[in-house]
């Protein structure tokens, strides 16, 4: 799987790759919890939304933007593989973006417009995480099927969006039962047992579906000794699920003790999930069809690039941990002082 | 047919993302470093008025910003959705310039802004004064990276094109290439003028609805005197990024200035309805010689003419005239409305200072002083920025077609192969949600203001110097 670090026409291409897919994996587990709280809204008492508003307030603009870096990555450095994969996703990227359109905005809206105007701006701030979950499902799942656009393809991308969706309400319940305290992580508790069956389901179906699609990836999964190599990666997905199943039935803890852990657990199961489907593409970019070498930008590009990224994201991700540490604690209703 | 009609379908797609998105960073730019200002003028004082003025912008400032990043994720996707020719061709110069926008900007400004709207009674003030800095040092650099591409694709150079492919051979020519300087500076000044009328036309609205608190004073001064200072500096601005147009886009100046025939001493047209057609303007009204005289500095020099821009077998190689003219002269016309009704507002301000409730020493002026007239024509004002700031670009945009990189591509070589009615079908669907979040966008405005004005947005509270809030009065999740 390692390059060639001798060669910057191999390496570089394969930084980029993996720089791009860390940021879609932040992106992933980020937002992922700032939609699902969105998704989670409407299960909410009036006050509990404020307060689920203020769990996120501070951080959904930073999250957003590693959305932004992740197809900035895309596009810069496979420039190729940016149009064929967005011109073929055209409508349910456009779901997408209307989606995060109307929840970004709904955000400020509902906390500055007059009263009677904010029912309105939480619906909206509803439906846009939903419709914004659901699209990157759907976009899952076609990009699974090799961007084939039939019928079958479209009811699994159908299955990946529905799945997608529950397992960001998951991770949001995690980061909400982190966040809350009282009632409404007693019911954030609940949300999370009741939304697991998403996240089982759509790694499994993802699991199942990818190898089944492409010989290619069939044969570096189940083949001998690969087979074993890879055997930790659904081995420890499991025991986490098991233990997330357990941790949940009993949760709160007593003085609220470990309420991180369900959120550290769901993050380490996005990110095992995460792994094995960039395992099966690598080293694709549009599967099947253009490698991340064949879509690379000229090195020299790519080398400027690259020499900023390598000094500017540790500083991101330096003053990120700042901004996730003074809003350390329980939520309260967020306000502009 | 097909091609055609997805070609201008993604082009109005395109301009009305872009021109619903610039409308925000226009405002976020230059807000931030005036709440920075407000923010220090606290510091400094320990006076709350600064404070409610910094209170009450933010609100305005988060609001913008928000629009402002979900409308600019919508271009990141665009180009790949409708143009993805664009980056197959000049994918290795935009590229890297997209990325370090995103690295140094985005980023910098979506995780302070947190600190900045939801930080001060969280963190000490000098780090709610830093976070302020942060961001509008952010939203700076944003706007000084997507001018670099954008005046690349005015003036490219630094590059050489193999298999139809451009490969960058010098970073720094094509970081200062020769139009970036000039409208880097021309849009600043232009976000600039845009808020200090925002703010001067919010701050006359309050007064108008009889808030005489002293932060509207503050920030109604505060407007006015952005506006009045600045633009003459943007005048002159313009000016010298018209010549440097001149120089380098021909073809654009002519179409600007509705001028068919090269020729010596030529006419500065003021009004007139050019038609391509014909190849002549209809009822024109023009000054003979001025604009030789503004662009060559010599009454009897020479400028290019339209018609030395089609080729032999007839080929249009110039943009069209009419949006270019039309825009030109909404933007001029803007720019002279606002000169004249900030250094209207400055002298009666000063001419009446004595009308200063409790004067005391060290008031040069006075808000009491404006007229009725004045503060009414401000209200509409506030959003005459956006106005100006949308018609250059037009006028810069439109003016490079059918150029999408000056001599380099085509605008119609970039279109994806995407069915029309696909892209009608969402260009509608975004239109009317544009339309929408814009009323949504100034009503809250509006409503923001009458609620200041009324006084129950909490604005008599207690700070200490250090920016550590009292007893906070503010509605839960406001």
């Amino acid at each position: 799987m390692l390059p060639d670090f001798a060669n910057p026409a191999d390496w570089l291409p394969w930084a980029f790759a993996s720089l791009m897919g860390l940021s879609i994996l932040i992106y992933v587990v980020l937002d992922g919890f700032d939609l699902g709280v969105g998704i989670l809204f409407p299960l909410a008492e009036p006050a509990e939304q404020d307060r689920m508003i203020g769990s996120i307030g501070p951080f959904w603009d930073a999250n957003e933007t590693w959305l932004v870096l992740a197809v900035g990555l895309l596009l810069v450095a496979f420039p190729q593989a940016h149009g064929m994969i967005l011109t073929a996703l055209y409508l349910p990227v456009f779901v997408m973006l209307v989606g995060l359109i109307l929840r970004g905005v709904a955000f400020e809206f509902r906390a500055k417009a007059r009263d009677h105007h904010k029912r309105l701006w939480n619906r909206l701030f509803f439906t846009g995480s939903l419709m914004t979950a659901l699209a990157q499902g759907f976009m899952l799942g076609l990009y699974i099927m090799g961007l084939e656009q039939t019928l079958a393809t479209y009811a699994f991308a159908t299955l990946t969006a529905v799945f997608l969706a529950v397992g960001y309400s998951f991770i949001g319940s995690a980061w909400l039962i982190h966040k809350t305290e009282g009632a409404l992580q007693w019911k954030a508790v609940r949300w999370g047992r009741e939304s697991l069956w998403g996240v089982i389901l759509g790694i499994g179906a993802v699991s199942l579906a990818t190898p089944l699609v492409s010989t290619r990836i069939f044969d570096k999964w189940l083949t001998v000794p690969e087979i074993f190599y890879l055997a930790p990666l659904p081995i420890l997905s499991g025991l986490l699920i098991l233990w997330l199943w357990k941790m949940l039935r009993e949760m709160p803890f007593p003085e609220d003790r470990r309420s991180w852990l369900p959120f550290a657990a769901a993050t380490a199961l996005f990110a095992l999930a995460y792994l094995g489907m960039a395992y099966s593409f690598y080293p694709y970019v549009v599967p099947d069809q253009l490698t991340i070498y064949e879509a690379a930008a000229a090195p020299e590009s790519l080398f400027i690039i690259l020499v900023g990224a390598c000094f500017v994201v540790p500083v991101i991700l330096g003053y990120s941990v700042l901004a996730y540490t003074i809003f350390r604690g329980k939520a309260t209703e967020l306000r502009y002082d | 047919m097909e091609t055609l009609d997805t070609l201008l379908l993604s082009r109005i797609q395109f301009a009305a993302n872009i021109s619903f998105h610039i409308l925000f960073p226009t405002i976020t730019i230059a807000l931030g470093w005036v709440l920075f200002f407000f923010r220090v003028r606290f510091a400094q004082t320990g006076d709350e008025k600064w404070m409610a003025a910094y209170r009450f912008w933010v609100k305005v400032f988060a609001l913008s910003f928000a629009m402002g990043v979900v409308s600019g994720i919508t271009m990141s996707f665009q180009f790949g959705t409708n143009w993805p020719g664009f980056m197959e061709t000049v994918g290795n110069i935009a590229g890297p310039l997209l990325a370090y926008e995103v690295l140094t900007a985005f980023f910098l400004e979506a995780v302070f802004i947190g600190i900045m709207l939801f930080g001060f009674s969280r963190v000490p003030g000098w780090l709610h004064m830093l976070a302020t800095f942060l961001v509008a040092f952010g939203t700076t650099m944003s706007a000084f990276w997507i001018i670099v591409l954008n005046s690349w694709m005015h003036t490219p150079q630094g590059f050489e094109m193999i298999d139809g492919e451009a490969f960058a051979t010098d970073w720094w020519a094509i970081i200062f290439n020769p139009s970036m300087p000039y409208r880097f500076a021309h849009m600043m000044l232009a976000s600039f003028l845009t808020v200090g009328f925002l703010v001067a036309g919010v701050s006359a609205f309050r007064w108008l609805l009889g808030d005489r608190s002293r932060e509207v004073r503050a920030m109604l001064k505060t407007g006015v005197s952005i506006g009045a200072l600045l633009i003459p500096v943007q005048i002159f601005m313009g000016d010298l990024h018209g010549l440097n147009t001149k120089e380098y886009q021909p073809a654009k100046v002519a179409a600007m200035e509705g001028l068919w025939e090269t020729q010596e001493g030529a006419p500065l047209v003021l009004f007139g309805i050019p038609d391509e057609e014909a190849r002549t303007n209809h009822m024109a009204v023009e000054i003979p010689g001025l604009a030789s005289f503004i662009l060559t500095h010599e009454w009897d020099g020479e400028l290019q003419g339209l018609n030395d821009f089609v080729a032999e077998d007839g080929t249009v190689l110039h943009p069209p005239v009419a949006p270019v003219f039309w825009s030109f002269r909404v933007m001029v016309g803007t720019g002279v409305a606002m000169l004249l009704l900030s250094w209207a507002s400055v002298w009666f301000m000063w001419r009446r200072r004595a009308l200063h409730e409790g004067r005391i020493a060290g008031h040069w002026f006075a808000v009491e002083g404006l007229p009725k007239p004045i503060l009414w024509a401000l209200v509409p004002m506030a959003f005459s920025g956006w106005v100006a700031t949308l018609a250059g670009w037009y006028t810069t945009e439109i003016g490079r077609q059918p150029w999408l990189v000056q001599g380099v591509m085509t605008t119609e070589m970039a279109v994806a192969d995407v069915p029309a009615p696909m892209v009608l079908g969402t260009l509608v669907t975004y239109l009317a949600i544009y339309a929408a979040l814009l009323v949504a966008y100034i009503g809250v405005i509006a409503y923001l203001a009458r609620k200041a004005a009324r006084g129950d947005d909490g604005r008599a509270i207690d700070m200490d110097h250090s920016g550590k809030a009292g007893v906070v009065a503010l509605s839960p999740a406001e």
